[in-house]
Order: C-alpha cells, then sequence, then structure tokens
C-alpha cells in the first residue's frame, strides 16, 4: 500500500499504549464464550449446557433485572413531551412520575430534551444531585461542583488524562482492582503503583501497605499523583471502616494526593454491621474543607438497585481544586460537549429518588427492597457454595456486586496452564466456561498476590438459575482437581 | 467556593496537553453571554436587546427545532416497554413505532435499554444501519465494522488515540475545521498540519495545496498518519464535487494516508446542483480494494433534519483496517463498555427512517422537509444579510448549519483589538453580542488564513427570528464600521 513508509495502520506502527492496555472483563475468555454461544444457536445439543450464563460483567438487566418503574415513567415521558398533553397519560402514568417529568422538562432550556446542555450538565439536574448528596452526607454539595458524565468511567478518563504527564507520574492503585483503572493509566501513559489489599483480612486496606507503595515508588523517581479507592470494592466487595477511611483521608492529605473516590457501588451494602460513607462525608466532619484535600467522587447509575447500564449516566463530584484547574477541566468536558441527556435524568432520579408520601414511593421501594434483598440472598449462596469447594476460599461480599474466590490450583493444572500459553486462573476459568458455560473473569485480569490465583463471578443471575449454576460449578471443579491432582 | 492557597493539584502540575488544548465553541465568548444572560434576567430591559440568542453551535432543539415525531415515539416505547401492550397504547404510538420498538428490543441484550450492549453496539442495530449505508450508497456495509459511539465526538477521540504515537505523528486538517479536530489532537499529543481551503472558491479543496502541505511536514520529519475531511463542511458549508472526492481518495491511497471523513452533515444539503456522496461509495465505484485504502467514516444524530444533539449517538464505519487493528480498537471501546442505548437506537432510526407506504411516513416526511426547507431559507437569508455588509462577504452554504463571513476590518479595529489584548475577530464578536445579544464563534476558533477574520454563525434561530436577526447585524456593522472607519 502506498509509496511512503509511513503507510498502512498495522499493530506495529499504532499508538503502543493503546496496545499496552488491558481490559479483562470483555476479554477473551467473553470472545471465547460469544463463540461458543453463536455454537449453540448454529448447533443446539453440541455442548455439555444450554446457554451461556455471563457472570463476568457487572450487568444486571442483561440477566433479568427489572429496571425501577417510576425511573423508565419519567424518562419516557421525558423523551416523548407529547405524552402530556394527553388526558389518557394519568391513566398509564403515576402522578409523581407525570409531575417530575414536568419539573426535570421545566429545568431544560425549552424543555428541549435533544439539545446539547451545559458542558457539566443540566443545572437544575445538578441541583437536585447535589441535594441528594447533602442529603446523604449532612453536608452540602455545590452543583458547580458536579461534572455528569456518560457513565462514571468518563470521568475516571478525564481525570488520569488531567494528572498524568507522563510515566514518572503514577497512580496508586488497590490490587486487585477493576482494570478500568489500569486501562486508563496505560492509554494515558502513566505509571500504576499497586498497594495490596488484605485477602487475609476481608480484603482490608492497610494504610502501612499504601505508605510503603508510595515511598518505594518516590524512591525510584514515580511522583504520586493520586490514590484510588473503591469503596465498596470491585472486584473484592469490602466496605471499608470509617476508621480505615479517615485515614485514608489523613493520608491523601498529607501527602498531597488526590483521592480518587470510586463510590459506584454505594448503594450495594449487604451487611448490617457495614454503611457506606462517603469520602466527602468522612472528610468533611474530620474538619476538612476545600483547602485541604483534592477530592473527586464518582457515582454511577449502572450498579446499585437501578443497574441503569445501557444509559450511560453518572457523574464526578470534584472539590479541593484551583479555580484555575477546575476551568480545565470544564475545558475538556465542553470539546465533547456534554453527556446524554437520559443518563443526566437518571442520575438525578437515583440521586433523588421517590420520598414517603409519593405516589410511587410504596412501589419504588418495594421494588428497590426486592432486588437488593435477592442481591444480598445471591452473595450468600454464592460465597457459601464457593467455600465448599476443595481449596477455595472466598471472602464475603460485602458489597458491590462480585465474589472473589481464591483457588488453590494444583501444580499439574499450573504446567498444563503453561503448556497452553495461558495465565493460570485463565485456564482455569476457560475449562470453567467449556463445561458449564459459565463466564467467569480470571484473577489476573485485576491482580493479585503473585503466585495466587481467582476468578470474579457476578452475583447476578437471576435467583432460580443459581441453585444450578451452583451444582455445574461444583461437578466442574471436582473433576478438575481430580483431573490435575497432583 | 473557597480560595485554595497552596493548591495540592497547581495549574503548573497538570497535563500540559489539557493546558494547550481549545475548543472555541464553548469558549471565552459563551462565558460572557452566560453571563449577560444572568444580567438580563435580573435586570430585563438593561441591555439593548431581550434575549441572547445563541447561534456559537450546531444544537437546532435549543433554537426550537422538534424532534422527529416518529423517532421519539420508538425511544420511548423502548424506554418504558410497559407502554407496548396496554389499550390505550394505539391512542398515543402508531402501528409502525409500536412494532419498531419491538424489533429494537429484540435486538437489545436482555430486550433491556439498560443493560451494556456489546461494545460495538447492539448487533441487531448495527445490521439495521448497515442496511441503511448499503441503500444510501449501492454497496454492501459489514455491521462488524460498525462502532456505535456517545456522538461522533468520541469516535474521534478513539482514532486520534489509536494513531497518534507522539508529535512526531501528525493528521492533516481543513483550515478552517471544526476545532475538535484541532483539540483532539493536541489532547492525544500529535501534530495538526493545516491545509488551506480555497473562500475564494467556495472553500474548494485543491489537492495540490494537500499535497504542497502534506510534503511539507514530512520535510520537517513529521510522519503523517491522515487526513481529515469535512464533508459537508463545517465551518465552510461548502460539498464537494465528486471529482474533487476521487482525487482525494487517490492521495490517499498513493500516499498510504488514512482517510477520515467526517460526514455528519450529509442530510445538511440545501442546493440542487450538489449531492451528498459517501467517500465509501466514492472508494467502492472506483473500485479500490480494502488492502489500498484505509477509511473511517463518521455520522452523528446531532444533526441532519433530527438535531438529536443531548442523546449523544453517532458511529464510525471502518473501511480497509485489518483483523488486528479492529481488535485493538473494539479493545479500547471495550474499556468504556458501551455506548448510551439511546443514542444507538437513534442512529439506527436515522439511517432507517420510515419508508412510503408505512403509517408514519406522511408525517414524519412532512416534518423532515420543513425542517430541511426552512434550513435552506435560512441559509439564503443571512448568507444575502452578511454580503449586503459593508467589507464583509459569505460564501454560500451548500450544506451544513454554518455561515462562515469574511469580514474586511479596519486597522483601527485591528489596533483597537490589540490594546485590549484580543484577537481582531474575537474583538469584533464581542462587540456584536454586546450590542445584539447574538453569540457568534470568532474564525480565529476555527483557523483561517492569517491576516483575514471570520466569524462563524449558525442558520438556527427560528424562521421567525431571522428578520430581526439580520436587522440587528446590519444596524450594529454600520456602526462598527462608522467607529473604526479608518
Amino acid at each position: 500500500m502506498g509509496s511512503d513508509a509511513t503507510a498502512s495502520v498495522t499493530v506495529e506502527s499504532i499508538n503502543p499504549k493503546v496496545l499496552k492496555c488491558e481490559y479483562a472483563v470483555r476479554g477473551e475468555i467473553v470472545t471465547h464464550a460469544q463463540r461458543l454461544q453463536q455454537q449453540l444457536q448454529t448447533n443446539p445439543g453440541s455442548l455439555p449446557f444450554d446457554e451461556i450464563i455471563y457472570c463476568n460483567i457487572g450487568n444486571p438487566q442483561s440477566l433479568g433485572q427489572q429496571p425501577i418503574t417510576f425511573f423508565r415513567e419519567v424518562l419516557a415521558l421525558s423523551d416523548h413531551p407529547a405524552l402530556l398533553e394527553k388526558p389518557e397519560t394519568s391513566v398509564l402514568f403515576s402522578s409523581d412520575s407525570i409531575a417530575r417529568a414536568k419539573q426535570i422538562l421545566s429545568s431544560i432550556p425549552g424543555k428541549a430534551t435533544g439539545a446539547y446542555s451545559h458542558s457539566q450538565g443540566i443545572k437544575g439536574l445538578r441541583d437536585a444531585i447535589a441535594e441528594g448528596i447533602a442529603a446523604r452526607d449532612g453536608f452540602p454539595a455545590n452543583a458547580d461542583d458536579i461534572f455528569l458524565t456518560d457513565g462514571a468511567s468518563p470521568g475516571v478518563h478525564n481525570m488520569m488524562q488531567l494528572l498524568l504527564r507522563s510515566e514518572s507520574d503514577g497512580i496508586l492503585c488497590p490490587i486487585p482492582q477493576y482494570p478500568l483503572y489500569s486501562a486508563s493509566i496505560a492509554l494515558h501513559g502513566g505509571t500504576l503503583v499497586p498497594y495490596y489489599l488484605d485477602e487475609a483480612t476481608g480484603w482490608g486496606l492497610e494504610i502501612s501497605e499504601v505508605k510503603k507503595q508510595l515511598e518505594d515508588a518516590r524512591s525510584k523517581g514515580i511522583t504520586v499523583r493520586a490514590l484510588v479507592v473503591i469503596n465498596p470494592g470491585n472486584p473484592t466487595g469490602q466496605v471499608l471502616a470509617e476508621e480505615n477511611q479517615r485515614q485514608i483521608v489523613e493520608f491523601c492529605k498529607n501527602e498531597g494526593l488526590v483521592l480518587l473516590a470510586d463510590e459506584v457501588y454505594q448503594e450495594n451494602i449487604y451487611v448490617d454491621d457495614k454503611k457506606f460513607n462517603s469520602f466527602k462525608k468522612i472528610a468533611r466532619s474530620m474538619g476538612y474543607g476545600e483547602e485541604d484535600l483534592p477530592l473527586v467522587s464518582y457515582q454511577s447509575i449502572s450498579k446499585g438497585y437501578y443497574g441503569e447500564c445501557g444509559k450511560r449516566g453518572g457523574y464526578m463530584e470534584v472539590t479541593g481544586f484551583s479555580s484555575s484547574v477546575r476551568e480545565q477541566i470544564y475545558k475538556v468536558a465542553s470539546v465533547n460537549l456534554c453527556s446524554n441527556i437520559s443518563g443526566q435524568i437518571l442520575a438525578s432520579l437515583v440521586m433523588n429518588p421517590p420520598k414517603p408520601g409519593d405516589a410511587s414511593y410504596e412501589s419504588y421501594v418495594a421494588e428497590r427492597d426486592g432486588i437488593l434483598k435477592s442481591l444480598a440472598r445471591r452473595a450468600k449462596a454464592l460465597e457459601d457454595a464457593l467455600n465448599s469447594l476443595e481449596g477455595v476460599t472466598c471472602n464475603k461480599a460485602e458489597g458491590a456486586m462480585y465474589l472473589f474466590p481464591q483457588v488453590r490450583l494444583p501444580q499439574k493444572a499450573i504446567e498444563a496452564a503453561k503448556a497452553a500459553k495461558k495465565a493460570p486462573d485463565a485456564f482455569y476459568a476457560l475449562s470453567l466456561l467449556e463445561s458449564t458455560g459459565v463466564v467467569v473473569v480470571p484473577g489476573s485480569g485485576f491482580g493479585q498476590v503473585p503466585g495466587t490465583y481467582h476468578f470474579r463471578c457476578t452475583i447476578l443471575p437471576q435467583e432460580d438459575k443459581i441453585p444450578a449454576i451452583i451444582s455445574r460449578l461444583t461437578a466442574f471443579h471436582e473433576a478438575f482437581l481430580n483431573q490435575y491432582r497432583d | 467556593m473557597s480560595f485554595i492557597k497552596t493548591p495540592a493539584v497547581p495549574i503548573e502540575s497538570i497535563n500540559p496537553k489539557v493546558k494547550d488544548c481549545e475548543y472555541a465553541v464553548r469558549g471565552e465568548i459563551l462565558n460572557y453571554a452566560l453571563r449577560l444572560q444572568e444580567e438580563l434576567e435580573k435586570n430585563p430591559g438593561s441591555r439593548p436587546f431581550d434575549e441572547i440568542i445563541y447561534s456559537n453551535l450546531g444544537n437546532p432543539h435549543a433554537l426550537g427545532q422538534k424532534p422527529i415525531t416518529f423517532f421519539r415515539q420508538v425511544l420511548a416505547l423502548c424506554e418504558y416497554p410497559a407502554l407496548l401492550d396496554t389499550d390505550d397504547t394505539h391512542k398515543f404510538f402508531s402501528s409502525d413505532a409500536i412494532s419498531r420498538a419491538k424489533k429494537i428490543r429484540s435486538t437489545l441484550t436482555g430486550k433491556s435499554t439498560g443493560a451494556y450492549s456489546h461494545s460495538k453496539g447492539a448487533k441487531g442495530l448495527r445490521e439495521m444501519i448497515a442496511d441503511g449505508i448499503a441503500l444510501r450508497d449501492g454497496y454492501p456495509a459489514n455491521p462488524e465494522d460498525i462502532f456505535l459511539t456517545d456522538g461522533a465526538s468520541a469516535a474521534v477521540h478513539m482514532i486520534m488515540q489509536l494513531l497518534i504515537r507522539s508529535e512526531n505523528d501528525g493528521i492533516l486538517c481543513p483550515i478552517p475545521q471544526y476545532p475538535l479536530y484541532s483539540a483532539a489532537i493536541t489532547l492525544h499529543g500529535g501534530t495538526l498540519v493545516p491545509y488551506y481551503l480555497s473562500e475564494a472558491k467556495g472553500w474548494g479543496l485543491e489537492v495540490f495545496e494537500l499535497k504542497g502541505n502534506l510534503d511539507l511536514a514530512r520535510e520537517n520529519g513529521i510522519s503523517v498518519k491522515a487526513i481529515v475531511v469535512i464533508n459537508p463542511g463545517n465551518p465552510t458549508g461548502q460539498v464537494l464535487s465528486e471529482s474533487n472526492q476521487q482525487e482525494i481518495v487517490e492521495l490517499c491511497r498513493k500516499e498510504g494516508l488514512v482517510l477520515l471523513a467526517d460526514e455528519v452533515y450529509q442530510d445538511n444539503v440545501y442546493v440542487k446542483d450538489k449531492n451528498f456522496i459517501s467517500f465509501k461509495r466514492i472508494i467502492k465505484s472506483v473500485g479500490y480494494s480494502d488492502d489500498e485504502i484505509s477509511l473511517v467514516s463518521f455520522q452523528s444524530i446531532s444533526k441532519g433534519y433530527y438535531g438529536e444533539c443531548g442523546k449523544r449517538g453517532g458511529y464510525m464505519e471502518l473501511c480497509g483496517f485489518s483483523e488486528d487493528v479492529k481488535d485493538q480498537i473494539y479493545k479500547v471501546a471495550s474499556v468504556n463498555l458501551c455506548s448510551n442505548t439511546s443514542g444507538q437506537i437513534l442512529a439506527s432510526l436515522i439511517m432507517n427512517p420510515p419508508k412510503p407506504g408505512e403509517e408514519s411516513h406522511k408525517l414524519f416526511f412532512a416534518e423532515k422537509e420543513a425542517i430541511l426547507s426552512s434550513l435552506g431559507r435560512r441559509a439564503k437569508a443571512l448568507e444575502d444579510a452578511f454580503n449586503s455588509m459593508e467589507g464583509v462577504s459569505c460564501q454560500k452554504a451548500e450544506g451544513a448549519m454554518y455561515l462562515f463571513p469574511l469580514i474586511k476590518l479596519p486597522n483601527k479595529a485591528i489596533e483597537a483589538a490589540k490594546k485590549v489584548n484580543m484577537v481582531p475577530d474575537a474583538f469584533y464578536a464581542l462587540r456584536l453580542l454586546d450590542a445584539t445579544g447574538l453569540v457568534l464563534v470568532p474564525g480565529s476558533g476555527f483557523g483561517q488564513a492569517p491576516g483575514t477574520w471570520h466569524v462563524r454563525t449558525t442558520i438556527l434561530p427560528d424562521e421567525s427570528k431571522i428578520p430581526a436577526i439580520v436587522s440587528r447585524l446590519k444596524a450594529f456593522h454600520e456602526s462598527f464600521m462608522k467607529e473604526f472607519q479608518d
């Protein structure tokens, strides 16, 4: 092609950061699963299972979870406001969804849900979110600190792009972590500085470990810019204790680190002895204000009990940055104009759901609690099942949507993996897929202590499928161990 | 927001590429306009105009254009499927909207708009888009080569990130250009290689000008990877002739350049003697094979007659890329999981609108024609107005949504601008805003031949407002020219 050496686009000629970045959640194992799924469609009965069950990704509505009725009523009315002019509408829609849609539309200039909004998101919706944050935390929030984004992920990218100048800039990340962080750091040319969560203590975060890693990185000439904390954790599911959170805040303040608080699972907590505290609340309750700590708090509409992954909504609340830096953040947001309006609307609903006395309140609570209680039951059932397997230990999922069991693989299995040129946990996960149709993600995709092997499985398949999944998993694991017994 | 004395993140420490990038469309002049608007709201009558008219941004619905009824009916039904099966459904929704919504839902993961879709976008929707492309061009399209994104902008970023390794990699861009390109190239660390459109020739693209700049860049050690062509043009509005397009394609093939075809205004052509022809069709009709030329075609739901800016939808169609490079593109797309499902659905609708004989076709066609003919009239009215002004010449808007008049600013005005540290066209635009309430973007935000000054206005204000806008514009210009008469 062409006469010039710079001719065709090849894997050798593209941006090496793109080559370097990995995202296992939709990686090789998923591609293989999709091929198997095709095979099942063209050749039913050709595999030892009837269907592929995708436990690789936190995608509740793909596995039968229903959206919250009130939220979808409001969305439909906002999308097609002509509905609001018809008398029959009050028969089809709850009165409070009609009122909320009208309120939302009036906050949009020209009631035009098809127009680009302010680059941070519609002001009226940010006001509603700020109120929701204040009600949650007991400390005020400012609509001007909120940037609505297409999911939380673009907000993460924005901060990585802002903070990373070169590979001499580092970001502290938990190991194991949700691989958006490692991927984004790679894409933006920085260095991931790992700090290990402690499996033996329920994936606890030890501040001494974080400090050690920070100092180690600094001694190697890395300027560490920020600390990522995922609370509740992904893939680990732990909910941080308040004391722990205070230590983290203090640490970031003293070391001049930006605290990047991934709080997308704030409404997924399954244990009575823990609750979600936002890092903003913790910092403010310690008396720390804007001048003390740069903090970016991420929330998403994809998780919780709402699970609106496909609508792509979320926000970052940005506090503790100078106005000149905030202008830069705004400027980058303006290049892509704004996030999608449906996602913005859902974010405002998630942070301001129906209240007692509202027409939809009771049905909303029933739907919400039904989903959350079911998630807690499924988390427990799968955790118990995994713990009953030989050589497998699984920490409790206090929150989030995943289990991350440790699997002690026999030496023979590790060797077989090497021969197949696969990471041992990827080898295990692939064998699991081929025997059972269940798709999990190898622990190597999230990071783990070297020499240990894990996989991440979601707790999301419908409750009535859980027993079958458990029995297939159990049968597979027994057979696998027998095959590779030392 | 409190003043932060010694910020943990000083402005000097952020990524310089972020600081360097500019996006005038939502830049300084807009900030000033927003302040004026607040002032008007607090103090009506304080200004020589009643309202701010935002003619800075291609945002049709914000200025009163209505969405296409059929599209919003389908969207509402997809968001709240309970609507599909009520006794009253047919009172609200046409039967073809109902059947389209059912068809679309069946293509979605979990039959829900709330689930993450495939990272390229739902397969069934990509098939619908591929069908639409094939019908438009007369050549088949492969759904596997289509990537649905949150607006075309997100796809542009993906390609810039893919192609640019360092500032030694260059991208040819038209001057003037839509400043997403200059911003994206800066953010991704590359070099913009300009090629000047010829104002005297209706903003025509001369291939020898292209080649000249390409050769010059290469002599300076820049590896030029791609060329951006915006057709119809933004801000210039020209529609390329077929022979021009063939020359461009031939140049790309010969020089090994990736052709980045921004075709988001393909449904905005106002002149009878020109037609939109996609670059894909040109390549196929000449008979080039996939290994001879690489093409990325961008389309968006934000423009045309649909104007669904806020829904954030669009796609890129890849042609002539190897499987392993496409795998890398897929991998990057997977990190952010997928684009929003409303945008995906709208993209499938615009590429597959109601056909003659279908229940909604009559209304659809009437709405579409009304919008497009009105745009054509507004383009002409504003073009004539500019051409009647002293020292102003304005090329015809053959397509797109903008006019980009050339203004011969008197020396005194240029000096006055320099005194207040402003670029002369920004000075003019600011004075214009102050006098008329009309927000335009200075030509310096798009690039222009040195020593020339332009402003970009949209043609989008409601038709009823155009006469008042024209008279205010003329009055302002007359008085400005008088004030700064040499």
